[in-house]
């Protein structure tokens, strides 16, 4: 009778293997959560992009539900998120720039061009916040609640269905929270 | 006479100095290249290669950061050679780099509650071949006795056993 | 030939698949000849519509039609002749329709070899492979047809073949790979066959051994190929990164050895039947699944397909109703499976039994490996990844344990071994190995400027000349007796793949131990000194090339101030695509490569520049080969070919010739 059994174990071992194989069909490997989601955002203390004498600080990203956008101008994909950035912030979201290793000039002359939609941008000209956020590269951008915890990071190029199917929901969500209490 | 042996003597002089300018040229040669990342102590080297390549780049298909020249890769392996170059051990660098890019990038995943059974399994499927391979020795052993026809009378001695089962057996263990 | 040609022939391809699955099988249970006959026209007749299927595609590309979306997706007008052909599989859709004929081949293969088996198994294995054509021909058509036009606006020139793509080793690789990988769907028929009709003798084994073989040499090949190519166009000097797709390759492979010797046993003596019957479902499921991690995108790898989640879900279902029929009918028959005779603790099945334990071992450890990323995704466990690190701490010692058991399965008898007499045939290599393994590394850490002695090496050198000096030992002693011409081929065959594995394991381990690499940056004129080998940087020079521009350098070897070799690694910059290709200059020798290859510009004449002087690398790939021709080999003895010669039927040192009858 035992013989019988062992002869069932191929089959048994597939059955449980093969649910995880239809569940990770539905997951994409290259979607890599923030090692940050649900912490604080990392201490920093940065000059700001257009006033160099400004110091900017973790502090200043709290009170509020923000945006924080990754950007350089050496970067293609960039440029085209940028209209839907500009769009947001006419919308009254507060986004904040984070100028990832670049050239101060030529970043202040890129919005100059395209529009200016953050609230403020920081300017990491080293990439020391980047690595500290954990970024690959731009563009990124992460959803901060209003106690400046990271709540959900996008890598990729923020656009209106990337902002409906996965942004949309998470900000009402929090601005509500805030709102309420 | 003279002539040739002076000849002679230019020949190996010049051919002493070749020698000499060949085994000094790589001395001066040398000094002129230097390693892409160089280290404050070489003697960290080793530790800078293992790490790297047992880190993998986030960004990337499936590359160690050794092997990737992408921005955050080289971002990666400074930082690497600034924490090494402060003394920090190795577990302290992989903290330092989980901690912001998650534990996704390390190809030899810690040991914890989700990867507990990712290390013992090999130890476990190990241990049923072990169990399945004295299972299957239980089981065979006592039909040997009954089957073995080679099994020889007691009288014949050991030459003629060996000659016995050459003959039984003749070609076919000769074949796989 | 227009592609709407190479489509229908591909659904005329299909509907006889279909009839092939169902007629010839429906005929074993109503008793019909003439329906079982069906089967062999059928299976050539499908072979013929794929055929003309591939061949049209393949005219697509050589007349640049680039009205059809694959073709434009990846040729290109200015695409040497060559790589037109190989870009017709260098992609997910023409890759599969490779593989469907290759299918379609191989069953052909079985329909016309088949004709002394007899003929209710004929129709049953031709049916089950029919089935598989059918799944693998829905799976095209439905979600990767290759024939689909761009029309009414074709592009003006194709966005090119992936740079890394163009290169000899593609045009050769996959077909190996996929000869090996859909090969072993024969055996999995043939176990299939032998599960419906309740035969699982040795003949059956017997029947099944070649096509086996044949799969396995295949397989062997295409691995050994990828990874050669992997080592010299993918610019890092490595040639196995147990990536997915690798591992999707390699598992199969590892089930297949195991399958190659425990059919001998079967064979032989008529033991391990079940375990054969599973092992040949195993490696099948093994090569299917590795389609699925490879082509569903669920697993991040450098060589994936592009992937849709559609196809994943197809494959996905293929595969369940593969796996899962065929396990349920193994679980629902097994019962009837009775293994002959007993063999004793020592004996040459208990070695293959240990054997097939070791690499069913490394099988499920590289399974879960590769899995496991994809299994803590799913339960959110978040994401992780499994490397190198992890595969090469369980794989080496079970290499090694494999290779240990080796050298006294050679000498080993069926049955029952004495073992004392054992004892005395392996103390000679025995004794051997260890001495040379222990002593060669002396001299080898100063040859190879590497500080002080290696007992990496020790081992590795002990366990290759373990192997290798058992194998020759046994040789000798079998050929003493004068009887050389006797010893059948496949002997010979067993001990070249033995001492292939043996030279393999020896360039892994001296190339890993020894091989030394720096990443410098080097000016015009520098120079750089490693093991022994001065590279000095003489020229950088630019040409054109129909479809690229390329940077080349020249490195100058010198040993001891001798010229030794000029080296040419380039950078090529490709027209249609842009993509920045590397490719290596490599000097390959027996006992050392010389390797460099450019990185990076780094100002007016300074390149960024990886040198690598690879101890033995050759010997891996040398041992791969050895390994196939051993198969082969094993294959070309004359056992089983004796049907032509009826003579021998009876004067066969046993009755199992009948069975051919």
């Amino acid at each position: 009778m035992s013989n019988r059994l062992v002869l069932f174990a191929p089959l048994l071992v597939f059955t449980v293997f093969a649910p995880v194989l239809w569940l990770a069909l539905e997951r994409d490997p290259q979607e890599l959560p923030s090692a940050r989601e649900g912490q604080l955002f990392p201490d920093f203390s940065l000059s700001q992009l257009v006033d160099a004498s400004k110091t900017l600080q973790a502090e200043d990203l709290r009170g509020e539900v923000t945006l924080v956008n990754v950007w350089a101008t050496w970067c293609y994909a960039c440029t085209l998120e940028h209209p839907m950035l500009n769009e947001l912030a006419t919308e009254g979201i507060k986004i904040v720039g984070l100028n990832y290793k670049d050239d101060r000039a030529a970043a202040i002359q890129w919005l100059e061009r395209r529009g200016d939609p953050y609230a403020f941008t920081i300017f990491d000209e080293h990439g020391s916040l980047g690595l500290d956020l954990g970024v690959y590269g731009a563009p990124e951008t992460y959803l901060l609640d209003a106690k400046g915890m990271v709540q959900y990071r996008r890598v990729g190029v923020l656009d209106e269905r990337v902002w409906r199917d996965d942004f949309a929901s998470r900000y009402t969500e929090l601005v509500l929270a805030e709102e309420n209490g | 006479m003279g002539r040739r042996f002076i000849n002679r003597i230019r020949q190996a002089a010049a051919f002493a100095s070749l020698c000499i300018f060949w085994t000094l040229l790589p001395a001066i040669l040398v000094s002129a290249q230097s390693d892409l990342v160089e280290l404050s102590d070489e003697r960290l080297r080793p530790r800078y290669e293992q790490l790297t390549q047992e880190i993998r780049c986030p960004k990337c298909q499936n590359q160690n950061l050794a092997e990737s020249n992408s921005p955050i890769s080289v971002d990666l392996k400074l930082q690497i050679r600034r924490l090494l170059e402060e003394q920090k051990s190795n577990q302290q660098i992989k903290d330092y780099l989980t901690e912001r890019y998650s534990e996704f990038i390390l190809y030899r995943p810690a040991v914890n509650s989700r990867t507990w059974l990712l290390w013992a399994a090999p130890v476990i499927f190990m241990s049923i071949a072990l169990l399945a391979l004295w299972v299957v020795q239980r089981k065979k052993a006592p039909i040997l006795g009954a089957n073995n026809l080679s099994s020889p009378p007691q009288k014949l001695d050991d030459e003629e056993v060996a000659r016995l089962e050459r003959l039984l057996k003749g070609s076919d263990e000769l074949q796989l | 030939m227009s592609p709407e040609f190479g489509h229908v022939a591909l659904i005329v391809g299909l509907c006889l698949a279909v009839i092939q699955s169902a007629v010839p099988m429906c005929g074993t249970y109503f008793g019909a000849p003439r329906w079982m006959h069906m089967g062999r026209s059928l299976a050539l007749g499908h072979a013929v519509f794929v055929m003309l299927a591939f061949i049209s595609l393949t005219a697509a590309f050589l007349t640049d039609d680039f009205s059809v979306r694959y073709v434009a997706q990846h040729s290109n007008s200015l695409l040497p002749t060559q790589y037109k052909v190989s870009a017709v599989w260098s992609a997910h859709e023409g890759s599969l329709l490779l593989w469907s004929l290759v299918l379609a081949l191989w069953s052909a293969a079985v329909a016309v070899f088949s004709k002394t088996l007899p003929l209710v198994f004929v129709a049953r294995v031709l049916s089950v492979l029919g089935m598989i054509a059918v799944g693998f021909g829905l799976f095209i058509l439905l979600t990767s047809n290759p024939f689909e036009r761009t029309l009414p606006f074709p592009p003006m020139d194709g966005s090119d073949l992936n740079p890394l793509l163009q290169d000899i080793g593609l045009i050769l690789h996959p077909p190996f790979l996929y000869m090996g990988y859909v090969g072993l769907s024969v055996p999995f028929a043939f176990a299939i066959a032998a599960l419906l009709g309740q035969q699982f003798d040795s003949a059956w084994a017997r029947w099944c051994r070649p096509w086996i073989n044949i799969a396995w040499v295949f397989l062997t090949v295409g691995i050994t190929l990828g990874s050669w190519w992997a080592y010299y166009e993918l610019g890092w000097g490595g040639w196995w990164f147990w990536d997915p797709v690798e591992n999707a390759s390699l598992m199969p492979w590892l089930t297949a050895t195991a399958l190659v010797h425990s059919v001998a046993a079967t064979e032989k003596r008529g033991v391990f039947r079940s375990w054969t019957l599973l092992l040949a479902i195993f490696a099948f499921s093994l090569s299917l699944l590795g389609t699925f991690l490879v082509r569903s995108g669920v697993l991040t790898s450098v060589h994936a397909f592009a992937s849709d989640p559609e196809r994943g879900e197809f494959i996905l279902l293929f595969l369940c109703l593969v796996i899962g029929s065929s396990f349920l009918l193994f679980a629902l028959r097994g019962p009837a499976i009775r293994s002959r005779t007993g063999f004793s603790g020592v004996s040459r099945e208990t070695l293959l039994l240990v054997n097939n334990l070791i690499l069913i071992t490394s099988t499920a450890m590289i399974l879960l490996g590769t899995l496991y990323p994809l299994i803590a995704d799913a339960l959110d466990w978040g994401k992780i990844s499994v490397g190198p690190p992890y595969f090469n701490f369980f794989f080496v010692p079970l290499s090694l344990l494999l290779l240990a058991s080796l050298g006294v399965s050679v000498s080993s008898r069926w049955r029952h071994t004495d073992p004392s007499g054992l004892r005395q045939k392996i103390k000679l290599p025995l004794i051997a190995s260890i001495l040379l393994g222990v002593l060669l590394p002396v001299p080898m850490a100063s040859w190879y400027d590497n500080s002080g002695y290696a007992p990496s090496a020790a081992v590795t050198l002990i366990f290759t000349f373990w192997v290798l000096g058992a194998s020759l030992h046994d040789a000798l002693i079998k050929t003493a007796s004068g009887n050389l011409m006797k010893l059948p081929a496949s002997y010979w065959g067993m001990l070249c793949a033995h001492c292939g594995i043996a030279i393999c394991a020896l360039g892994v381990g001296l190339s890993t131990i020894y091989g030394v690499q720096r990443d410098i940056r080097m000016d015009l004129g520098d120079s750089i000194i490693l093991a022994g080998y001065r590279f000095e940087f003489r020229d950088i020079r630019q040409f054109n090339q129909p479809n690229y521009v390329a940077t080349q350098a020249e490195f100058a070897v010198y040993v001891g101030g001798v010229l030794e070799r000029t080296l040419s690694p380039e950078k090529r910059h490709y027209h249609a695509g842009g993509e920045v290709m590397t490719e290596a200059g490599i000097d390959a020798g027996l006992t050392r490569d010389l390797y460099v290859s450019l990185g990076e510009p780094l100002g007016s004449s300074s390149w960024s520049v990886r040198v690598q002087v690879k101890p033995f690398v050759r010997c891996i790939w040398l041992g791969g080969l050895l390994v196939a021709l051993g198969g082969i080999l094993a294959t070309a003895d004359k056992r089983y070919r004796r049907r032509r010669s009826p003579k021998q039927l009876f004067t066969g040192s046993s009755g199992r010739a009948s069975y051919e009858k």
